[in-house]
């Protein structure tokens, strides 16, 4: 759907890195965690295009301002990248925004008796959110979180105070092990048995390397891609990915914003 | 005072109004339809088919930039089969005009998809690319040498009976020399402008944005241009000309319809804006009802310089 949205908040969360509270139609609780939205920052040409955003949180809170009493909500967690983002981090309390939302498939929950693990890098943290919230309901939910420095770590205390247990990595120690958040992820997958389900979302190279564990320890594993859209309805076909039975002759690319963004890794095509 | 009326005709296809969308910034109508009532918009162009599906470049392939947007899609497209198979059962529930927009690596490609085409009750139209900037094989041969596109416009001329609409490209010294050439082989229309080929570079790595180096532009940016070519072929031609180039509001649309347009494209703008089809359409109307103009005949070409 599209519709018109008010800012609530927009605060600072880590130095380049905001989270917005935005009202949404009440509808906007059908959305499934990994389903995204695209903001249109203001109404004019520059910038042009809409943002794409996953969904950080979403439910309702009490006001004065809706004869029920009730306003829904929806929040996205987002690094400042450009002039968008730039703008987006002006907006404060009583702005408006244009967003189309939910848009694309989310996560499939999988089965409630199985661990699940997440594996998020910087902002790649921010659907995972909304995703621990749903799963830890059922499921004893581990996070593994990554990102070059401590400031790359995104509401790891949101993540803790839902039950989940949180594995930290850094590019340079700042915060958890020094190295690779997936270098951490296979440890623990070595060091325990059991069927669990992975869930990833984070740089390109990063869910490479999550879907290359998966493989190894077969198990399932589904991802959040990002891409470079224009639409996010599936009419523009920038943000396209290879999949599995992609070749020049038998074309398969697959579109983020409407087949994805989450996919099971098998689907797609790595190399 | 009665509603004004909106409706025109584009060589035998009766359009409700001269709002369309164009090829490759709407999928195949479908994408949209939960954004807008796609019986309120005048004709729906499908994006460019190909004989056979066509993967397209790698990615990056868009990149905006300021008042516009490259892109290098490299025309991915589903194919003519998969076309008749999955996308025309939905469109043939649109009570909407629908153009297909066509292209082909070679003459036979172009001859072959038309004659494909032809054959097909639901389509209204068909809107050659011959200006594709992207492959490199193809679109820009024909598109920018007049002897090139008059041989693909009157290949598909004899190929098809069905209402003929051709793409210009921008990218050329002479626009109204091709816009000659097209109408001399065939062309029962014109629709202009194609994406102007630009590029994007990336200081940090060095390097261009786009995988495919260079794109086409679109959005505002290329509305001024735009606006100048359809004013000058519209001069030029008698055959019906279709604006296209950064058309955000009905103001844009009305512009383009003064410089002499019968009818006009949507298209960058569905992009950030899914309704914006029928909020220039219905702009359009209210535009023409504020001002007492009965019919937007009376606005088509109306320019005075």
């Amino acid at each position: 759907m599209q519709f018109k949205s008010m800012v609530i908040s927009n605060v600072q969360v880590s130095p380049g890195y905001f989270r917005m509270r935005m009202t949404a139609p009440p509808a906007i609780v059908a959305a499934t965690p990994g389903q995204f939205v695209m903001v249109r920052v203001r109404d004019a040409i520059d910038p042009l295009l809409r943002r794409p955003f996953g969904i950080f949180d979403l439910g309702t809170f009490t006001t004065e301002y809706t004869d029920c009493g009730r306003q829904t909500f929806c929040e996205i967690l987002y690094k400042v990248v450009g002039k968008g983002t730039e703008m987006l981090a002006s907006l404060h309390h009583g702005d408006h925004l244009d967003l189309l939302a939910p848009l694309g498939k989310g996560f499939a929950a999988g089965e409630p008796a199985e661990e699940k693990i997440l594996v998020g890098g910087g902002v790649g943290l921010a659907p995972l959110y909304f995703l621990a919230k749903e799963l830890a309901k059922t499921s004893k939910v581990r996070l593994f979180a990554g990102g070059r420095n401590k400031e790359d770590i995104l509401c790891i205390t949101e993540f803790e105070r839902l039950g989940v247990e949180t594995y930290v990595a850094t590019d340079d120690g700042t915060l958890g092990d020094q190295g690779l958040v997936t270098q951490v992820l296979e440890k623990h997958l070595a060091a325990t048995g059991g069927s669990k389900t992975l869930f990833a979302c984070g740089p390109f190279p990063m869910l490479k390397a999550v879907a290359g564990i998966a493989d190894r320890y077969n198990l399932e594993c589904q991802v959040s891609l990002e891409g470079y859209m224009a639409c996010g309805v599936g009419a523009c076909l920038g943000c396209v990915t290879k999949g599995k039975n992609h070749s020049e002759e038998t074309p398969d690319f697959r579109c983020v914003c409407k087949d994805g963004p989450v996919f099971p890794y098998r689907e797609l095509k790595w190399d | 005072m009665a509603k004004p009326d909106l409706s025109v005709e584009i060589s035998g296809i009766k359009l409700r109004n001269p709002v369309m969308t164009a090829s490759g910034t709407f999928g195949y109508g479908k994408e949209f339809s939960q954004y807008l009532d796609l019986e309120k918009i005048g004709a729906i162009i499908t994006k460019g088919l190909s004989l056979r599906p066509k993967a397209g470049n790698p990615t990056p392939r868009i990149v905006e930039t300021p008042g516009g947007m490259l892109n290098a899609i490299g025309l991915q497209n589903v194919g003519i089969d998969a076309f008749i198979q999955e996308k025309l059962p939905f469109l043939r529930t649109v009570n909407t005009p629908v153009i297909v927009n066509l292209y082909g690596n070679t003459l036979e490609e172009y001859g072959a998809l038309a004659e494909k085409l032809d054959r097909l009750p639901e389509v209204a139209g068909l809107e050659v690319n011959i200006s594709c900037p992207n492959v490199k094989q193809g679109g820009i041969v024909f598109g920018t040498d007049p002897a090139a596109a008059a041989e693909v416009v009157g290949l598909v001329r004899r190929s098809t009976s069905k209402p003929l609409i051709v793409k210009l490209s921008p990218n050329v010294t002479d626009i109204v020399r091709m816009a000659d050439a097209c109408v001399s082989a065939g062309a029962d229309a014109l629709s202009l402008i194609n994406t102007l080929t630009g590029m994007a570079i990336d200081l940090e790595k060095r390097r261009p944005v786009l995988a495919n180096v260079t794109g086409g532009l679109s959005g505002p940016a290329i509305k001024p241009v735009a606006l100048r070519m359809v004013w000058q072929v519209s001069m030029a031609v008698t055959v019906p000309i279709i604006g296209i180039g950064g058309i955000m509001s009905a103001t844009d649309a009305l512009e383009f319809i003064l410089a002499g347009a019968t009818a006009v494209q949507v298209g960058t703008a569905n992009f950030l804006d899914p309704s914006a089809a029928q909020t220039v359409a219905a702009g359009i109307e209210d535009y023409l009802a504020k001002n007492g103009i009965g019919h937007i005949k009376e606005l088509i070409g109306a320019l005075r310089v």
